[in-house]
């Protein structure tokens, strides 16, 4: 078992890791920024380091001064959390060259899975479906583009290869449009990065956000533990999670999940991960991989009984899975409400103090957060100051269950998205349940609207 | 708050197996903190009072081994803070004449102390000129960001 681990992250992440920590009887460093003193999982923890200054850079990102700290307190492990450096491979080589235990896969693993592209050929290689494309870059020859796109079916995206976060990409529904579409997006590309490469994806018009949670141990063994529905989310941030996904099949729930534990085993896979894929009838399309654990972690937690955070821990640890997919045994219904400090109408951040912390509670109802009365929420981190879930027998009892512990939950002082949470577990779509990617923002703008 | 009250708060932390005790007495607040185990590490936390002077002293990391004493007992003078997590050395070399001592006079720019941090040796400079009225931290102890370390007047 691991001795003792620096936990390289803050908020209600290093809270968890703390208490998985010292369930297992390993001892706890926290490191921390100036403005973090405060934090809850600091005042419980073993021992403490300050390593920098608020900006994140100068401190939680900080890869030398985290690794100085592991140092001085002769840790065995670090665990990175998300976010942060959890996804990078350098802070992964580095850690372990130290002479520390990364929690979490290997740096060859993350750097592979982190390129989307490499990314998207090993789980070809693994027969992982995804988002059907062209192989190739994009001829100017008007008939093999035609051949191509209605090879992957209509509507497509033709994409610059240089491009992203929305830019240099355009929708084609039909032949009549594509040469124009790609000459168009060729020149905006040349212009704009320097790179006219075009590639061609099939289009999604409203998928849903459905992602595998698996776990491998270093022995090659990998299980799949559910899937979590995410598609209730705004600006590409979650909002709203919920296990398992509405509508699913048990067949579909198996056959994906296999293809994700065979990736897995594939790509030599060390720890929990989270296979995302955009859903749209009834097809499965990888986007990416996430090699840490996720924040929406709980609900799987919820209906699987297993605890994702101690598993990392045992695994690094050099322990064997012991649990097998034969073991696994899917329970019930779980929610989380993502708590955020900003306001629920015009999403600005409230950081400030928290005058009055009351929380909700009773059966079925978790809590994961880090703050407490007189607490105060630094403006120089990201706004989510907690998580709310809730578990039921059904999808129905677990939204009734969230909406009196919405009620319930009182944070005075700042301002939280609990009104926006609220209102979402009372619309009628949510509860009808299937929601695609794109519902809360549609609905946001309509309210705009009126 | 006299240093009879903090003996006494020691004595009742040390009998009773409380772990921290914290103390407010109008504007002033103590909080003695019991480490176990590896001592050295604890890092020395202010709670900053409002006081007119200097922050008064707020903690005391009480353990069963030698503990570095930081009691600020109304040390004034301007504090050089460590600017990174390390261990702290005295000296470029062990057995090697300490860089300064309390009573030296120092200049801006003179090498206080070595901070070693992931196998390299950072010489930490004094930003101002003076005295230095103390040496807060011990050679070979681990120190986090800014943790004072000399105090120069």
């Amino acid at each position: 078992m691991l001795e003792k681990v620096v936990i390289a992250n803050r908020g209600e992440i290093a809270l968890r890791i703390l208490r998985a920590c010292r369930e297992l009887g390993i001892k706890t460093v926290a490191i921390h920024s100036t403005v973090d003193r405060d934090l809850k999982h600091v005042k419980l923890a073993d021992e403490s380091v300050c390593i920098g200054p608020a900006p994140s850079t100068e401190s939680y990102l900080n890869i030398p001064a985290i690794i100085s700290a592991a140092e001085v307190t002769d840790a065995t492990a670090i665990h990175p959390g998300y976010g942060f450096l959890s996804e990078n491979d350098d802070f992964a080589e580095r850690v372990e060259s130290s002479g520390f235990i990364f929690i979490g896969p290997t740096a060859e693993t993350i750097r592979k899975m982190g390129d989307k592209i490499s990314a998207k050929q090993a789980m070809q290689e693994a027969g992982v479906p995804c988002v059907p494309g062209s192989p190739e870059p994009l001829t100017d020859d008007f008939a093999s583009n035609s051949k191509l796109a209605n090879q992957i079916g209509y509507p497509i995206i033709v994409k610059a290869a240089g491009g992203g976060g929305g830019r240099g990409m355009r929708i084609v529904r039909g032949d009549d449009e594509l040469s124009k579409a790609i000459s168009l997006t060729r020149a905006e590309a040349a212009n704009a990065f320097n790179n006219d490469t075009l590639y061609m994806e099939k289009f999604l018009e409203t998928p849903r956000h459905i992602e595998i949670q698996v776990l491998a141990d270093s022995y090659g063994n990998a299980i799949f533990l559910g899937e979590r529905d995410c598609s209730m989310q705004r600006r590409h941030q979650k909002v709203i999670e919920e296990a398992p996904a509405p509508g699913l099949s048990e067949a579909q729930r198996q056959d994906i999940g296999k293809r994700c534990t065979d990736a897995c085993k594939h790509i030599g896979y060390r720890g929990a991960g989270t296979f995302e894929f955009l859903y749209e009838n009834n097809e499965f399309y990888f986007i990416e991989m996430n090699t840490r654990v996720q924040v929406e972690h709980p609900v799987t937690e919820y209906i699987s009984g297993v605890d994702i955070v101690k598993q990392q821990l045992l695994i690094a640890s050099g322990e064997k899975l012991s649990i097998t997919q034969e073991n696994v045994n899917l329970k019930g219904h779980s929610i989380e409400c993502r708590l955020n400090a900003e306001d629920s109408e015009t999403f600005i951040p409230s950081p400030g103090k928290i005058q009055r912390f009351h929380s909700a509670g009773g059966l079925g109802v978790r809590v994961d957060s880090h703050i407490y009365s007189g607490y105060s929420v630094p403006p120089n981190y990201d706004s989510m100051i907690g998580k709310l879930i809730t578990y039921g027998d059904n999808r129905e009892t677990a939204i009734k269950r969230m909406r009196g512990a919405l009620q319930e939950m009182i944070i005075d002082g700042i301002k939280t998205n609990i009104p926006l949470q609220l209102r979402l577990m009372n619309d009628p779509e949510f509860v009808k349940g299937e929601v695609d990617i794109h519902y809360l923002e549609r609905l946001l703008e309509s309210s705009k609207d009126k | 708050m006299d240093i009879r009250k903090i003996k006494k708060l020691i004595e009742l932390l040390e009998e009773s197996g409380i772990a921290e005790i914290e103390i407010a007495e109008g504007e002033e607040s103590v909080r003695i903190t019991r480490e176990i185990k590896n001592p050295i590490t604890a890092p020395v936390q202010y709670a900053a009072a409002p006081v007119a002077a200097a922050p008064t002293p707020a903690e005391i990391a009480v353990n069963s081994q030698d503990a570095p004493s930081t009691d600020e007992a109304e040390v004034s003078g301007h504090q050089i803070k460590s600017p990174m997590v390390g261990t702290f050395y005295e000296a470029s070399s062990p057995g090697a004449t300490p860089f300064t001592d309390v009573g030296k006079q120092v200049k801006a720019g003179d090498t206080l102390c070595i901070i070693e941090a992931m196998k390299m040796l950072n010489q930490i400079e004094s930003d101002k000129s003076g005295t230095v009225k103390a040496v807060l931290v011990e050679n070979g102890q681990p120190v986090e960001f800014d943790q004072p370390l000399f105090i120069i007047e």
